[in-house]
């Protein structure tokens, strides 16, 4: 299924969906060395963010989790594209910074979250002028 | 700017700030004036190739720019509790900033310096007691930049056209009423501390009015207000009925829209809030104290430093009492000699810094006394130490007994 999407930091991934009920803070959230959440209080505590494409309602919390979102995709930690409901800043910032110096590139989606669980395949195309997509597959049981 | 006519480090500046503006649904950019830069506190690697990136790219301010806090006390180093290879690229973090024009104010109270920005001013500021400061008792205006986006907009002079830079979102959509407390109720340190953790509790995302509270003492109390209800959460501007730039009256503060709530502050609260700042009972020994979140001003020294001095020869503090502040706020109180003989009163000066961000802190394994609701709410999970809160008076006092003593019950 090919949802249309709307670009906000440019690249292609394609990996695994992590999908979070509730928003994370990657500042105070996320462990850049293991790519591990840790935020006591978040339902997803102890799932890993590495390789995967976070998808999640929202951005959260305060403008370090931009450095925080960068500095794992420099480490290779972070997620290899996020996907959202509505678009934040802050984790933009901190995907055009990692691809601006490192040219690794996490792209930042906004789209229809619905329906995407937690291992579907996610493809995120988000490069060149035309229209964002996410394509999602579900695994076959 | 895009297209490098004003050189490379400035287009890769406003690529981030355009891409920026679109996400938060900013129609165009305007001009600012003035930034406060927040990425000095070194975060990891990617925080110095960024600004080495645009060190190299030749990037330079284009507005008068203030840096808040880095993690070396670079006056005083001799304080900071770390190897020298581990500070090697925090002190460069803060250098590489000094070589793009930034001000080496180090301080996350740029308010209290030259650069305070006017009533109206359009500005870019980062550090978020700063923004909330900034918005509420001067009536400038700023969103709450922060990491990278501080510096692109200080690096091209433009912000996104959005939030707290226009009018419309300027205006007070939640109702924090004090009731239930005497006509008279006495404006103390630690009711502005409670109000402003209340309000940081449950304003979210909306602008809140505070209405009932007494008139301030001095322009401190909205500081810690400020800083305390943007540590409980996230506000970036509040109005204070009959105190701030903007709340003439509440009409004033709502700009004639219904609010979307009205919450009661009661004197209950308030003892419950300041309650849930201290891990600890009073009588605990303590290993410290800790003042100057955000950094202490002119006033606040003229404030401490007769408490000190009446103490010194009765009852000499047992415990160090560190007390951050700005290096200019510094210089003034060295220059007037005011500080002579102060370190025989416990007394541990700390600049650049701050004592909840970097290891300065002798011991970490006890019990810290502040005046500060951020230092409290931030300490117990950065440092791991136990927190007791009190007014300034009371820290000064406990510092003496060597445990939590209130001055009055």
């Amino acid at each position: 299924m090919t949802r249309p999407a709307r670009r906000y930091a440019p690249g292609e991934a394609s990996g695994p969906a992590l999908v979070l009920s509730y928003p994370l803070s990657f500042w105070g959230g996320l462990d850049v060395e293991s790519g591990r959440i840790i935020d006591h209080a978040h339902p997803d505590r102890g799932a890993f963010v590495t390789g995967t494409v976070l998808v999640m309602p929202a951005g959260r919390g305060s403008s370090s989790s931009a450095s925080v979102l960068a500095e794992s995709i420099r480490r290779r930690t972070g997620p290899i594209a996020i996907v959202l409901s509505v678009a934040d800043p802050i984790l933009t910032v901190g995907a055009l910074v990692a691809s601006s110096l490192y040219g690794a590139q996490c792209p930042i989606v906004v789209c229809s979250i619905d329906g995407i669980a937690t291992g579907d395949r996610v493809e995120v195309h988000a490069t060149g002028d035309g229209p964002a997509t996410v394509v999602v597959a579900t695994p076959a049981v | 700017m895009l297209n490098g006519e004003h050189g490379e480090a400035t287009a890769f500046a406003m690529q981030i700030l355009v891409s920026f503006a679109r996400a938060v649904g900013a129609p165009s950019l305007l001009d600012v004036t003035a930034a406060h830069i927040d990425g000095c506190l070194y975060h990891g690697q990617v925080s110095l190739d960024f600004v080495e990136r645009l060190v190299a790219g030749g990037g330079h301010v284009r507005v008068p720019t203030t840096l808040n806090v880095g993690a070396i006390d670079l006056i005083h180093p001799e304080l900071i509790r770390m190897t020298k290879p581990e500070q090697a690229p925090a002190r460069r973090l803060m250098k590489a900033h000094e070589e793009l024009g930034c001000v080496p104010s180090f301080t996350c109270a740029p308010y209290q310096t030259q650069f305070r920005p006017v009533f109206g001013q359009q500005i870019a500021w980062g550090e978020s007691n700063a923004i909330v400061f900034a918005n509420s008792v001067i009536g400038a205006r700023t969103n709450r930049y922060g990491d990278f986006i501080d510096l692109c907009c200080a690096l091209t002079g433009r912000a996104p056209a959005w939030g707290l830079h226009l009018d419309e979102p300027r205006r007070g959509s939640v109702i924090f009423r004090l009731t239930g407390f005497p006509p008279s109720v006495e404006p103390t340190d630690s009711l502005f501390v409670a109000v402003g953790l209340l309000v940081g509790a449950s304003a979210g995302e909306r602008i809140p009015v505070i209405d009932g509270l007494p008139p301030a003492r001095s322009e401190d109390q909205l500081k810690a207000l400020g800083a305390a209800a943007a540590s409980t959460g996230s506000v970036a501007m509040f109005h204070a009925v009959g105190i701030t730039p903007e709340a003439p009256t509440l009409a004033d503060a709502l700009g004639g829209t219904p609010p979307e709530a009205t919450v009661e502050i009661r004197p209950a609260d308030v003892v419950r809030a300041l309650e849930e700042l201290s891990t600890v009972p009073d009588g605990t020994p303590i290993t410290a104290v800790c003042l100057g979140t955000p950094h202490f001003s002119r006033e606040e020294w003229d404030r401490v430093l007769p408490l000190l001095a009446s103490r010194s020869a009765s009852a000499p503090a047992r415990v160090p009492i560190y007390v951050n502040t700005g290096r200019d706020t510094l210089r003034s109180l060295e220059h007037e000699g005011r500080l002579e003989g102060s370190q025989r009163n416990g007394l541990v000066i700390v600049t650049d810094t701050c004592t909840y961000l970097t290891p300065v802190l002798e011991r970490l394994d006890g019990t810290v006394m502040t005046n500060s609701g951020k230092w409290a709410h931030y300490a117990p999970g950065n440092l791991g130490v136990q927190v007791a809160f009190g007014d300034l008076e009371d820290c000064i006092a406990s510092a003496a007994a060597g445990r939590v003593v209130r001055v009055k019950p």
